[in-house]
């Protein structure tokens, strides 16, 4: 699988509570979630998130609550996938859980607004901006069944 | 190489000998644990994937308590999805209004979680029951709704950190303090996809109440588990509450550890956690002055009746500050008749303050206590991130029931003295 996007950076410790405050977790419903993704943080995200954007960054990303309201409002919003120096353990189960693409590797040298082309088979990240690319581990066999599959639930097939 | 204490019950949990750090594997959970927010997803999900029956319905619990008694309409509309189908599958472990508390008080309370146990639960604060000696983590709803189906979890085996504890906790330190304190010391991330396995002589000078506290907030660093030896206090404890046999799990001697920290409880000060992170720990030594508008004391990190016995011993006879708000929620409905029976709700309302039904409300910004802009609150609870309480540019401040209850008469952050 190849993604190519154009990135949108935060930095370090980006919790649940800002990803999706929890004065919207009335709800369930993707699109009314994904309508104040990022809020707290940076109001215009929603207005200038394009389908296929990749968000970048620091360490401890999702750090927080479990609400997997968090990763389906990133997802829902269009971001193609979410890379960053490390994630919250959750926030990492969540989004293989529901089909989010992840990435664990350095982010120091990558910018906003900086166009990356992802090639996850080889677990390669290529900064198409800065002429570079950077290495990445690819999932533990396991997690790719998962994500192959498109998420958990659709793995076991009809839910024995 | 030997296994560390969660190791154990891992392996135990998926018919292994002896797992390793790194491994993935598939676990047996013995409990399954959803709110009214995470619980509709995992039901949505369970339902979108054509499972007709949870595969048992004794190790399914619902716990409505983050926006009930339900704020509005749309969070009645969530709670009524899991009411549904928690009558539909005919669970009986669905706590609703006029039963239910905060989860991570509530679930150790009815011994519905022993030692040796895995528990999951869609609450990030699961970690909780580590206190007991048990192995719990927070997963998402989705893994909530394939455990629902299955019985089974993904996990991958986590390294440890060792916390070895010396020492007694001075007059007015708390399970609150030393958790703030480790934090300072580690960060948000400092055990991030490990266990803090607690160890040392300094455990037994913990009370369970203190135990749960700091366990609760396992997360905050990060943590896949935080998990205590079992000792008397705790089978004394499970054994009060449980018919279930505890099964007691130990570190091997030769249990790999990534690291080792010594936490000398003596040595600990009342600490308080300043916005917007839970590692901003800062002692009475190094305090600027902080007018306040509100106190919160409740939450499954300071809900239970030892915390209402701290903060009631603090206010009674006394009155909160003008101009500040003091929120008290007795975390479970037992605990509420317990505090009520003891006089401490008297001196909670003589005092000021506001009574409130068990709710995780506040702790979230969902309710009952919701903060406007530039407004500051010392909070008994957990999270301190930007919006956590209300207003993006509000501030939570973290801190014991003690710090909280003192702070709510001064009108200012002070200690307890």
């Amino acid at each position: 699988m190849n993604i190519k996007g154009t990135v949108i950076k935060y930095g370090d410790n980006v919790d649940t509570d800002v990803i999706i405050p929890a004065r919207y977790l009335n709800t369930s419903d993707e699109k009314e979630l994904a309508a104040h993704c990022m809020e707290d943080l940076d109001r215009t995200f929603v207005t200038r998130v394009r389908p296929g954007d990749i968000m970048v960054a620091g360490t401890n990303f999702g750090c927080g609550s479990s609400r997997e309201h968090a990763p389906l409002a990133i997802k829902t919003s269009g971001i193609a996938c979410v890379v960053a120096k490390s994630f919250a353990r959750i926030f990492y189960r969540n989004a293989i859980n529901i089909g989010l693409p992840i990435i664990e590797c350095d982010t120091d040298a990558i910018d906003e607004g900086d166009t990356l082309e992802i090639d996850f088979d080889k677990g390669e990240l290529h900064n198409l901006t800065k002429n570079t690319t950077a290495k990445f581990a690819p999932f533990p066999p396991f997690l790719q069944d998962i994500i192959k599959a498109g998420g958990l639930l659709k793995s076991i097939g009809g839910g024995k | 190489m030997g296994m560390t204490m969660t190791q154990k019950i891992l392996a135990a949990h998926c018919g292994e000998e002896r797992v390793e750090a790194g491994q993935i594997i598939q676990a047996n959970v013995d409990l399954v644990l959803g709110n009214d927010i995470t619980a509709p997803v995992a039901i949505n999900e369970f339902q979108k994937a054509g499972c007709a029956e949870v595969f048992d319905r004794e190790k399914v619990v619902f716990v409505m308590d983050h926006f009930t008694p339900n704020k509005d309409i749309k969070a009645a509309e969530q709670s009524k999805k899991i009411r549904d189908f928690a009558r539909a599958m005919s669970i009986p472990n669905c706590f609703d209004v006029g039963t239910v508390g905060v989860e991570h008080a509530l679930l150790p309370e009815r011994g519905m979680v022993i030692c040796g146990d895995l528990v999951i639960g869609a609450d990030s604060h699961t970690c909780t029951y580590g206190a007991l000696g048990a192995f719990a983590t927070g997963v998402g709803s989705t893994d909530m709704a394939y455990a629902m189906a299955t019985g089974k979890v993904w996990l991958k085996v986590p390294p440890a950190i060792k916390f070895n504890l010396t020492g007694k906790l001075s007059k007015h330190v708390y399970g609150k303090d030393v958790i703030l304190h480790i934090l300072g010391r580690i960060g948000v991330d400092g055990a991030l996809y490990k266990s803090m396995e607690f160890a040392g002589e300094g455990v037994k000078e913990l009370s369970v109440s203190d135990r749960l506290c700091i366990a609760n907030m396992a997360i905050e660093c990060g943590a896949k588990n935080g998990i205590f030896p079992v000792d008397e206090q705790t089978l004394e404890y499970v054994r009060a509450r449980s018919g279930r046999e505890p099964v007691v799990y130990e570190a091997d001697p030769d249990a790999e550890y990534e690291q080792v920290i010594d936490i000398d409880l003596s040595q600990v000060k009342q600490t308080v956690a300043f916005p917007h992170l839970p590692e901003n720990a800062r002692t009475f030594d190094d305090m600027p002055d902080i007018p306040i508008d509100q106190v919160v004391i409740g939450s499954c990190t300071n809900g239970r009746l030892e915390d209402l016995i701290v903060a009631a011993d603090i206010l009674r006879g006394k009155k909160v500050a003008p101009h500040v708000r003091c929120i008290v929620i007795p975390a479970t409905q037992k605990i509420y008749l317990e505090a009520m029976e003891m006089g401490l709700i008297r001196d909670f309302i003589e005092a000021g303050c506001a009574v409130s039904t068990p709710t995780c409300g506040p702790c979230l910004g969902g309710h009952m206590g919701v903060l406007a802009k530039g407004e500051r609150c010392v909070a008994t609870t957990n999270r301190n991130f930007v919006g956590r309480m209300g207003h993006p540019e509000s501030e939570v401040y973290l801190a014991s029931p003690a710090v909280a209850a003192a702070s709510a008469i001064a009108g200012r952050i002070v200690p307890a003295e």
